[in-house]
């Protein structure tokens, strides 16, 4: 017959075969090592220690190697008084991770030695059930819809790529979009922008697109811009403080504006463009890859560029590019995945075929490069129509 | 045997055609191979004897302009033309402003390109000129 033991000999055994860590060694490890939070919800919203994740003790083991999949990681993990932690980091041990400890005391010993504590920000009950597919997905989870709804994406352009972008990142939870179009909807937009709709004919772009946006989502706040972007207005629209800036403009002036204020203001900026059935899409992420100069020094001569009010573009395809942009605004804000930087996805939606081509950093561009020849705003007008050179 | 895979804006130039097969060892061979096909292609791809700055060249994935240039080898691999492409929102003519080109500038390459040369060709939204008492006479923005 099977030995019996009782809960004080198991949690002893457990206690054993474990490293337990007390409050005040804890503390000098707070800052490189991950605070797990194994306590049921109601516990963790009366305080956490912080920058903590919290993983409820039921769902530890299936949740563990999404949020952590490097199993060398340091790890202290904590509950209320110790003993649910002990058990926890023997299931993680069990798991493979190689440095886990558990808090002798918890979470009550911590507080009692004047450690630092914080109250969590917490999602309501309804934004629990808007995003709960998003909580399911260990890299997105509760931490992350935080830092979604705490986000800010400013989008140039209301238009064939804005639609789509704007509406994903409005349902996805991010906290505020800023939207800048001078534009008005005209019913020859209606065929690709659907932010936009019948009944807002002849409306300002960013006020038809806003009610839009908040009748999807009201936890989304919309700042308007009916504005063009130009290089009067750009600092103050992008020295708003904004995570990420998603271009779907549609001229090249505005393209090398957006690239030089984003590269001066050390703003991400998801790139995307469309022609008939072709599509564009890369991230400029400054500092770090290259701008938007990198990939095209100069622009094309007009007849190698016409717009899609000349050229034509099919329906389906800013929706396509669009989402896309979303997406990689998505990870910026979240901090997670693998961006598009250095890589530019083309898109062929006649043949249904994705080709992607590296961007380089250009060590010698004028803007992002080792020596800046380009350090204020330039007369964008005379740039693209290649005065000068 | 070089895939060329042509972009939409420069298929008028080759008969509409997605993609070519040049001849050659050298992103030059073949590209000089379908511009002597296509002789229209050839003023959109060069400018002084090199490539058009405006015109971006991948063999194999890789932007020439990071490997040998014109010069590189082609070593089997296909090449992807691609200019850059402004579309997203679609503006007004009344938002792009006055010294947008008409349409039909398309169709006006040649003027275009003298006017460029001589500093008065312009595609772009007058909303974008900075003040005149800002601008650089002559800057080069490059």
């Amino acid at each position: 017959m099977k030995e019996m033991a009782t809960y004080r000999e198991l949690l002893a055994r457990v206690k054993s075969e474990i490293d337990e860590v007390g409050a005040a060694e804890a503390r000098e490890r707070h800052g490189d090592a991950l605070f797990v939070d194994v306590r049921e919800r109601e516990e963790w919203e009366e305080g956490v220690v912080p920058g903590a994740v919290h993983v409820p003790r039921g769902q530890l083991e299936s949740r563990i190697e999404g949020l952590v999949p490097d199993r060398s990681r340091e790890l202290v993990l904590y509950c209320s008084g110790g003993s649910r932690s002990a058990f926890a980091a023997k299931a993680l041990q069990d798991l493979g991770y190689e440095n886990v400890t558990s808090l002798t005391g918890g979470f009550t010993d911590w507080k009692r030695n004047g450690f630092p504590v914080e109250a969590p920000r917490s999602l309501s009950p309804d934004q629990r059930r808007r995003y709960s597919r998003h909580l399911l997905i260990p890299e997105v989870g509760e931490a992350g819809q935080e830092r979604l709804l705490g986000g800010r994406v400013l989008l140039i352009g209301a238009g064939g790529l804005g639609s789509p972008a704007s509406l994903y990142l409005a349902a996805a939870g991010v906290g505020t979009l800023g939207i800048v179009d001078a534009d008005v909807v005209d019913d020859s937009n209606l065929q690709r922008q659907i932010v936009h709709s019948t009944e807002t004919l002849g409306e300002a772009k960013v006020d038809s697109a806003k009610r839009t946006i908040q009748a999807l989502n009201p936890d989304v706040e919309v700042k308007t811009y009916e504005e063009r972007l130009t290089s009067e207005n750009v600092e103050r629209i992008f020295g708003e403080g904004w995570d990420v800036i998603v271009d779907g403009a549609d001229n090249f002036p505005t393209r090398y504006l957006v690239n030089d204020a984003s590269v001066w203001h050390g703003i991400p900026v998801v790139h995307g463009s469309i022609y008939r059935f072709e599509g564009q899409v890369t991230v400029f992420n400054p500092g770090e890859g290259p701008c938007y100069r990198c990939l095209f020094p100069t622009p094309p001569p007009p007849e190698l560029a016409p717009s899609c009010a000349e050229g034509g573009v099919l329906g389906v395809l800013p929706g396509i590019v669009g989402s896309l942009q979303a997406n990689e605004a998505l990870k910026l804000v979240l901090g997670i995945g693998e961006s598009l930087q250095g890589r530019l996805l083309l898109l062929d939606a006649l043949g249904t075929t994705i080709d992607e081509v590296s961007v380089q950093r250009d060590p010698s561009c004028p803007v992002c490069g080792e020596h800046p020849t380009i350090t204020e705003y330039v007369d964008y007008v005379e740039f693209c129509a290649g005065v000068g050179r | 045997m070089t895939k060329v895979r042509i972009p939409p804006t420069l298929r008028n130039e080759v008969g509409g055609e997605r993609e070519l097969v040049g001849v050659g060892d050298t992103v030059r061979e073949v590209l000089e191979d379908i511009s002597g096909r296509y002789p229209a292609l050839e003023a959109q791809l060069f400018e002084e004897g090199g490539l058009a700055p405006f015109v971006n060249v991948y063999v194999g994935g890789e932007d020439v302009r990071t490997l040998d240039g014109l010069e590189t080898r082609v070593n089997g691999a296909s090449m992807i033309l691609l200019p850059a492409m402004a579309g997203g929102a679609p503006a007004s003519p009344a938002a792009l402003g006055s010294r947008r080109a008409e349409p039909g500038s398309a169709e006006r390459s040649p003027r275009w390109t003298a006017l460029r040369r001589e500093g008065r060709a312009t595609h772009c939204p007058s909303l974008l000129r900075l003040p005149a008492t800002r601008r650089v006479p002559g800057r080069d923005a490059c």
